[in-house]
């Protein structure tokens, strides 16, 4: 495991663009959001705005999930050897996590300044980055597993996965705009815990099956 | 005893010989109650059925979506369902039965969303609401089409039947997850309307008439399905001896 | 070490040759032939546990694996992805072994650079090295000789019969032959459909062939 996670760290620090570059586009398509429709800003719709945005960002995110180990033969080298695979499918999704959803927990806020939402409200989105973004990856895995193999999965798994993210955005909208005014947010604390924790019971099994079957394709 | 024919039926069922010669007569059974049960229940509810006193006769229109949007669900959790005896068992036949229920799937959803859109109008005055339940049904249509691609992008049969089958399964785990959290949101969104989602009191004289057509829509799917079934096995087995007699003795008829 | 009883890889629901019944044991060194598309690597792959379309049935130790992707990692060092690799046997790193497994091949050089600024002959060289730092007894080869120099395929034939003297076993799919001089041919051929429907296939063993 710790070799695992090692190589992971390694990669990371060697390919920075993988974190940097989602969190650029983030910040490009939030101009482009504000530029075209100002009214948004500080309205009633920033927190959805801000959710849709950082949803968006994962899907890109996502693509590139397994394709390097995937063209490189690392996958297969992995499903080969290891002992237990489902070990190295769990660290991929949490280094995966960490790089692209954790890193939310920080940059949500800043976002969420940027949209007009007040300074209050941070905590909030915060709270609702970490709670929501482990359900993004784990449940983006499984459709990242299974489209590695295509050469334009990008949509493909654009198509699978956004249903599925359809409940995190809806209580992590939720949850902001019930910080916003006020209210309490505990009901939508639990429905993101619950949320990300089903993923957690499914995706590692499901990621293992999918990318089995995208090897078999090779 | 009754354990061990059980277990030889399940097996026999994973037999697409066995299986065509079973649905034979099912089919037939399928189609002609369709047929019935539709023609009794749309004019049953077209004609007969009292004249809602909130919407006049518009409401009629739920003959037709509120058989339509149930039956687009179970056709989606019938796929998933079969995927995961696909998997568990390796069941060939689980595949042919995915790529049937999959385009009557597609059709009969997107004929719920354009008859909840139709049944708006009139009521609300709007082609298309944000409610709870058209959100569902469309995130369902996404969920269809979404195995569409997948099943168009893999060449492999057997590769994308297991795709197909995965995917159905963590779709259908996830319905009961988007239902939920579509109808909290549709709760916050949408002040208290008349919804299509409630289910006011209605007199027997009205929900009689649901309830044939619900049975009909769902026995025409049966029937749809089993025909797709059987043609798909036709195809795949095409190189079998028992597929040769049988179009042999077909065409000699 | 490795027995496959009546095996055969389905591709597409067609089955790519005839069954295979084959023991593999200690020492022996079975190169893989036939002409493109005759289900060499699909052989290897599901021997490895990647491809599961077949009927029949094998049992292998755990294995080796060396397909037509190295399994290299790009962005790291040959050291770093063997230490990576090694965790999946449970080893440590020792890069003492590294280094001298890399100077085997001819890449010591190399040792310390990203894999990715490598040329193809050199990275399969690192691969190479790599199986020298493993500790299964079986391996698996897919055309390893793709992009090596005459110098290095020496070196590789060398490793090759080490390993089965010290009592491991090697299977290599390849097109050209491997100068090894104590070999078991297993020639497979692709199954075949002929204009009035019937099928031709098979497979060829020839135990035991002695080179001059």
């Amino acid at each position: 495991m710790s070799s695992l996670l090692r190589r992971e760290w390694q990669v990371a620090l060697r390919a920075k663009g993988a974190i940097i570059n989602p969190v650029a586009f983030l910040l490009l398509s939030t101009t482009l959001f504000v530029i075209a429709a100002p009214d948004t800003v500080s309205s009633d719709a920033a927190a959805g705005i801000l959710w849709t945005l950082v949803l968006l960002t994962q899907l890109l995110a996502l693509d590139a999930m397994y394709r390097r180990d995937f063209d490189s033969g690392v996958l297969e080298q992995t499903l080969v050897s290891a002992q237990v695979p489902f070990v190295a499918v769990l660290t991929r999704i949490f280094m995966q996590w960490l790089s692209t959803g954790f890193i939310m927990v920080a940059v949500g806020p800043v976002l969420g300044i940027l949209l007009g939402l007040p300074a209050e409200a941070t905590p909030a989105i915060a709270l609702a980055m970490l709670l929501g973004t482990p359900a993004l990856s784990l449940l983006g895995s499984i459709g990242a597993s299974v489209t590695v193999g295509f050469s334009r999965g990008g949509v493909i798994l654009a198509l699978l996965v956004m249903p599925l993210f359809l409940p995190t955005l809806i209580f992590g909208a939720g949850l902001v705009a019930a910080a916003e005014a006020g209210s309490s947010v505990m009901p939508q604390v639990y429905a993101l815990s619950l949320i990300s924790l089903v993923a957690l019971a499914i995706a590692p099994f499901a990621t293992l099956a999918g990318l089995k079957i995208s090897l078999e394709m090779q | 005893m009754l354990s061990a024919s059980l277990k030889r039926l399940w097996h026999k069922l994973g037999s697409p010989r066995w299986f065509f010669a079973l649905t034979e007569s099912w089919v037939k059974v399928a189609g002609w109650s369709a047929l019935v049960l539709l023609v009794w229940g749309t004019i049953w509810g077209l004609g007969f059925a009292p004249a809602d006193y909130q919407q006049g006769n518009s409401f009629r229109i739920m003959y037709v979506h509120v058989p339509a949007a149930m039956l687009a669900q179970s056709l989606y959790i019938g796929m998933g369902v079969a995927g995961f005896i696909g998997l568990v068992w390796r069941m060939k036949l689980t595949d042919v039965a995915i790529s049937a229920c999959l385009p009557l799937g597609m059709v009969i959803t997107a004929l719920a969303l354009f008859s909840g859109s139709v049944w708006g109008r009139p009521t609300w005055g709007s082609w298309w609401e944000w409610d709870g339940r058209t959100v569902s049904t469309l995130v369902l249509f996404f969920l269809y089409v979404g195995i569409y691609a997948l099943r168009e992008a893999i060449a492999d049969q057997e590769l994308r039947a297991r795709a197909s089958a995965l995917i159905a399964m963590v779709g259908t785990i996830n319905i009961p997850i988007i239902k939920y959290s579509v109808e909290w949101w549709n709760t916050l969104h949408q002040p208290a309307s008349f919804g299509l989602t409630q289910k006011p009191a209605m007199p027997s004289e009205m929900w009689l008439p649901l309830l044939v057509m619900v049975l009909g829509f769902y026995a025409f799917a049966g029937f749809i399905v089993l025909v797709r079934m059987r043609t798909e096995i036709l195809n795949r087995e095409m190189g079998a001896r028992w597929v040769r007699d049988w179009v042999q003795v077909r065409s000699e008829r | 070490m490795l027995t496959l009883e009546e095996l055969v890889c389905e591709r597409d629901g067609r089955e790519l040759f005839a069954p295979v019944s084959i023991d593999v044991r200690a020492g022996d060194y079975v190169e893989l032939t036939g002409a493109n598309g005759a289900g060499k690597s699909t052989l290897l792959r599901t021997l490895a546990g990647l491809h599961s379309r077949y009927s029949g049935a094998f049992d292998s130790v755990d294995c080796l694996f060396q397909g037509h992707r190295l399994g290299l990692d790009g962005l790291l060092t040959p050291l770093e992805n063997f230490a990576w690799f090694l965790g999946f046997e449970g080893r440590d790193a020792d890069r003492e072994r590294f280094l001298d497994a890399l100077q085997r091949t001819g890449v010591l050089n190399k040792a310390y650079q990203p894999c990715s600024e490598m040329s193809a002959g050199q990275q399969r060289r690192v691969a190479m090295a790599r199986w020298l730092l493993s500790s299964r007894s079986l391996w698996l080869l897919d055309e390893p000789l793709t992009a090596l120099d005459a110098s290095a395929q020496q070196v590789m034939a060398k490793i090759i019969v080490e390993h089965c003297q010290a009592g491991g076993a090697v299977v290599c799919a390849t097109h050209s032959e491997l100068p090894v001089a104590q070999k078991r041919l297993l020639k497979l051929e692709a199954t075949q459909r002929t204009p009035d429907g019937s099928v031709h296939s098979g497979y060829r063993d020839f135990a035991k062939v002695q080179d001059e």
